[in-house]
């Protein structure tokens, strides 16, 4: 294991990579996966991708950052990093953040507390170069040597560092080792952040540099404002995909399913992740059984980035967040409806609901709600008719973090599956305390060269580990169980992580949506909406 | 030495204060961030505020009086800011270190606050003359000022301990992470083997403020007592100037980041915050950004950099 790894390794310019995650390292898994012998081994990166591009990190590459062709270049390049260090800590720049990150920057007590709140670092077995703090402490020591000009008694202060090209390309590539989850921010006694030094990192290297994964820019924001959905769906193809789930779901349920575009004045306008129209179809047509049932008044907008709630920006670009925030919002408007209700997708909660809100003034400034809260009121106050038996089987909830300790929303969902399930069992920790899947801010829809390996072994094992354990009375393939995931992303990882260790053959683990089980119980629809298939 | 004493003292009470004030408005002047707290926020109602929900729980949850709980802060803060409750329940191994460390320091605060009060109240009376109060006061201002200082100094030697020996700290230690608490130490005992040793003819720590308080130089000060004085001013003085000013930093970080949840259109002076940084112009040079530091932010926010290219 790499624990011998020093900040200073950073600066190295041999293009050895700095960590390697043996499977040794890593933290057991319970049954059924606790043979550590049997454990899937990784598929290295090709000769060709280390070749090519900068992977001087660690096991695996998120970035394909290009190799500089010469000195030159590099020095260019570490001239813009630095040129975008200065903006970050700028009014005019960075005014969205500025209070947070220096607050951060100036008061880290070094006491390695966050360590131990990160479910990234402790599945590693502790690799240094995913300690919370290694990250922060780099950007800590640029920001008092560059930024703020220190000399001599500044590096005696605050430490020192060599800045070169192969540090800022690993530092590019260590600000997608972290799921943005923020619970080493709330393990902090001071209150400093370090999910918000890789949030601000993956700025910089955006905003200035022009560097993102091209998951969540080109073929995500980007592709979002230009054909209106990360998916790729224009409003044509959408309103056919919806249409098909419609017919789909009138012929599986016996009820009359029929979505409702651009209907002005309506006093919900739902807004799905998009990416649930394609992967998971019956999550929005479960949407759509229950709000009809319910008499509730609900439309889709056709709008570009309407008709999908994800805003990757909030991940690593304030302008492509803002642009995306904006256009969801003026739809809302334009169609006059009484509030805006967030599908399940964790990240578009957050984004849409708490950080846009400052930027969505006067008539943008439309109500939005959690499909959670909307669905609970449903559930509890009788609007539906429900038999929990229909639900008799093991769930367990997974906390999407943008929707719990970003947000508080902690007990609508719990009110749901204590309504209409039986044998709902919660992982621990849980509520504003849960681990996030490991596909947070991004990762989920990544999946360049081994990153899936990475992925599953490191940034899911502790999420995995909670399933497992939740479920450990009843890990027998003959009885199925229900991985309660509202969270697209989430969703996504879980599915990966799932099928990587097979536990739907071995255990016959399903995951699924929270409006599925709801449907699933609903007395007026045909039993048996959840299929136990895997997909 | 008097003299000397004197003017350290002054100088690093002028410099504590000056400092902090300047930290305090620096982030007080930060301009509005977007919304990113974090839950559990205490000032919630306190059925939710235990399990960490939000308003957002609610139904409609604009149309609803926004209730904020202060009690419930306090309730927060008060064992926090007492005994370092986060700390105690994330790593309990350090608490132990930084707990006594922390509160030895608010003991030798609250005695140094005392001894102060004390010579203002009885800055007419001769020395000694003081009766009830007087003698209260010196019972309760030594009583603490020797717990904490016995507190403090095991507390920065664990401390220091810790840094020196746990691989994880000590690789993120910088040289002065060591000297900030060996000066803890060393001004601490310093001052104290100065007080033990001032003996009969030093006019006692209340009668030296009261002639401080009157610029009184005729009084002697004894020089170990007088060094570990000089010492302690420095360190006051010292103090805000690194990171050790947590104690200011962690009112904005909680207050103003982890539990700021005001909407924009809660105060018309947030708004007006807010639309000043909308009329901010970057710079930032990714072509997909497209500021060139003429534009406003606002006007960079409704730009669709792929326009004219939608399928």
């Amino acid at each position: 294991m790499s624990d011998d790894l020093r900040l200073s390794d950073m600066s190295r310019r041999d293009r050895e990579m700095l960590a390697h995650v043996d499977n040794g390292d890593l933290t057991p898994l319970p049954a059924p996966l606790d043979d550590a012998a049997a454990e899937r081994p990784w598929t290295p990166l090709s000769p060709q991708a280390r070749e090519k591009c900068e992977c001087l990190l660690d096991d695996t590459c998120v970035l394909n950052l290009s190799r500089p062709a010469s000195r030159g270049e590099e020095d260019a390049l570490v001239q813009r990093f630095l040129a975008g260090l200065d903006k970050l800590f700028t009014r005019e720049n960075n005014w969205t953040f500025l209070q947070p990150l220096v607050l951060t920057m100036e008061h880290c007590a070094k006491c390695q507390t966050c360590a131990d709140a990160c479910h990234i670092f402790e599945a590693s077995g502790g690799h240094e170069v995913y300690r919370p703090t290694f990250r922060s402490e780099i950007v800590r020591r640029l920001y008092f040597k560059h930024v703020k000009r220190g000399g001599l008694l500044s590096a005696w202060q605050h430490g020192d560092i060599e800045i070169t090209w192969p540090l800022v390309a690993r530092l590019a590539e260590l600000a997608y080792r972290c799921n943005l989850c923020r619970r080493c921010a709330q393990a902090c006694p001071i209150g400093a952040d370090n999910g918000l030094v890789a949030h601000e990192l993956r700025k910089l290297f955006s905003q200035e540099m022009g560097i993102a994964p091209k998951e969540i820019h080109a073929s995500g924001s980007m592709l979002q404002l230009r054909a209106g959905s990360s998916t790729g769906m224009n409003d044509a193809a959408v309103k056919d995909n919806i249409a098909f789930i419609d017919e789909e779901m009138s012929e599986k349920t016996g009820l009359r399913v029929e979505t409702k575009w651009d209907v002005e004045g309506a006093d919900v306008l739902l807004v799905h992740n998009a990416g649930e129209i394609l992967a998971w179809p019956e999550n929005p047509g479960a949407f759509a059984v229950a709000l009809d049932e319910a008499g509730v008044s609900w439309t889709l907008s056709s709008d570009l980035c309407a008709y999908d709630a994800v805003n990757y920006g909030v991940w690593y670009d304030d302008a492509q967040f803002a642009r995306i925030a904006l256009r969801q919002a003026e739809a809302a408007r334009k169609l006059r409806v009484k509030k805006i209700v967030i599908g399940e997708c964790g990240h578009a909660h957050k984004a849409l609901s708490v950080v846009a809100d400052r930027l969505l003034a006067g008539e943008l400034a439309v109500p939005r709600e959690s499909a959670l809260t909307l669905l609970r009121d449903l559930v509890v106050g009788g609007r539906l008719p429900l038999d929990p038996s229909r639900n008799d089987f093991p769930v367990t909830l997974h906390d999407p973090c943008n929707v719990v300790r970003l947000m508080g929303i902690v007990e609508p969902q719990r009110e749901i599956l204590r309504a209409i399930c039986p044998q709902f069992r919660e992982m621990h920790p849980h509520g504003v305390d849960n681990y996030c899947c490991g596909g947070g801010s991004g990762f989920a829809l990544m999946s360049g060269h081994n990153f899936v390996d990475w992925r599953a072994h490191v940034s899911g094992r502790k999420k995995l580990q909670q399933v497992l354990r939740a479920f450990g009375d009843c890990l027998a393939p003959s009885q199925p169980k229900y991985l309660c995931a509202p969270c697209s992303n989430c969703k996504g990882q879980m599915r990966d992580l799932l099928a990587y260790y097979g536990l739907w053959e071995k255990s016959r683990i399903l995951y699924g949506g929270l409006v599925e089980l709801i449907v699933n119980a609903m007395t007026t629809v045909k039993p048996g909406f959840i299929e136990w298939e895997w997909r | 030495m008097t003299m000397a004493v004197y003017a350290a003292i002054c100088a690093g009470v002028l410099v504590f204060m000056a400092a902090c004030a300047t930290r305090a408005v620096m982030y007080a002047k930060q301009p509005p961030h977007l919304r990113w707290e974090l839950y559990p926020v205490p000032h919630e109602p306190a059925g939710r505020a235990r399990y960490g929900g939000s308003r957002y729980e609610e139904t409609d949850w604009w149309t609803r009086a926004r209730r904020r709980n202060l009690a419930g802060e306090v309730r927060f803060m008060l064992p926090e800011l007492l005994f370092l409750k986060g700390l105690r329940d994330a790593n309990r191994a350090l608490w132990y270190r930084s707990f006594p460390f922390h509160f030895g320091l608010y003991l030798l605060g609250g005695a140094a606050l005392l001894v102060v009060a004390t010579a203002i109240v009885t800055i007419g009376v001769p020395a000694g003359a003081g009766g009830t109060l007087e003698a209260t006061s010196r019972g309760l201002y030594r009583t603490a000022g020797l717990a904490g200082g016995a507190l403090a100094v095991g507390g920065a030697l664990g401390l220091l301990h810790r840094r020196l020996t746990d691989r994880a700290l000590r690789r993120y230690s910088a040289p002065a992470d060591y000297f900030n608490l060996a000066s803890f130490v060393v001004t601490l005992v310093v001052l104290g083997a100065g007080y033990a040793t001032s003996g009969p003819g030093f006019t006692g720590v209340l009668g030296l403020t009261r002639a401080l308080l009157r610029f009184d130089t005729s009084v002697h000060v004894p020089a170990l007592l007088g060094t570990g004085l000089i010492l302690a001013s420095a360190l006051v003085a010292y103090i805000p100037l690194t990171h050790m000013s947590h104690f200011i930093a962690k009112y904005f970080t909680y207050h103003a980041v982890r539990w700021d949840d005001r909407p924009a259109a809660d105060t018309r002076a947030m708004a007006r915050r807010i639309a000043a940084c909308l009329a901010t112009r970057p710079s930032w040079s990714a072509p997909h950004v497209g500021a060139d530091g003429t534009r406003t932010w606002v006007e960079i926010a409704l730009e669709n950099p792929t326009e004219g290219a939608r399928s």
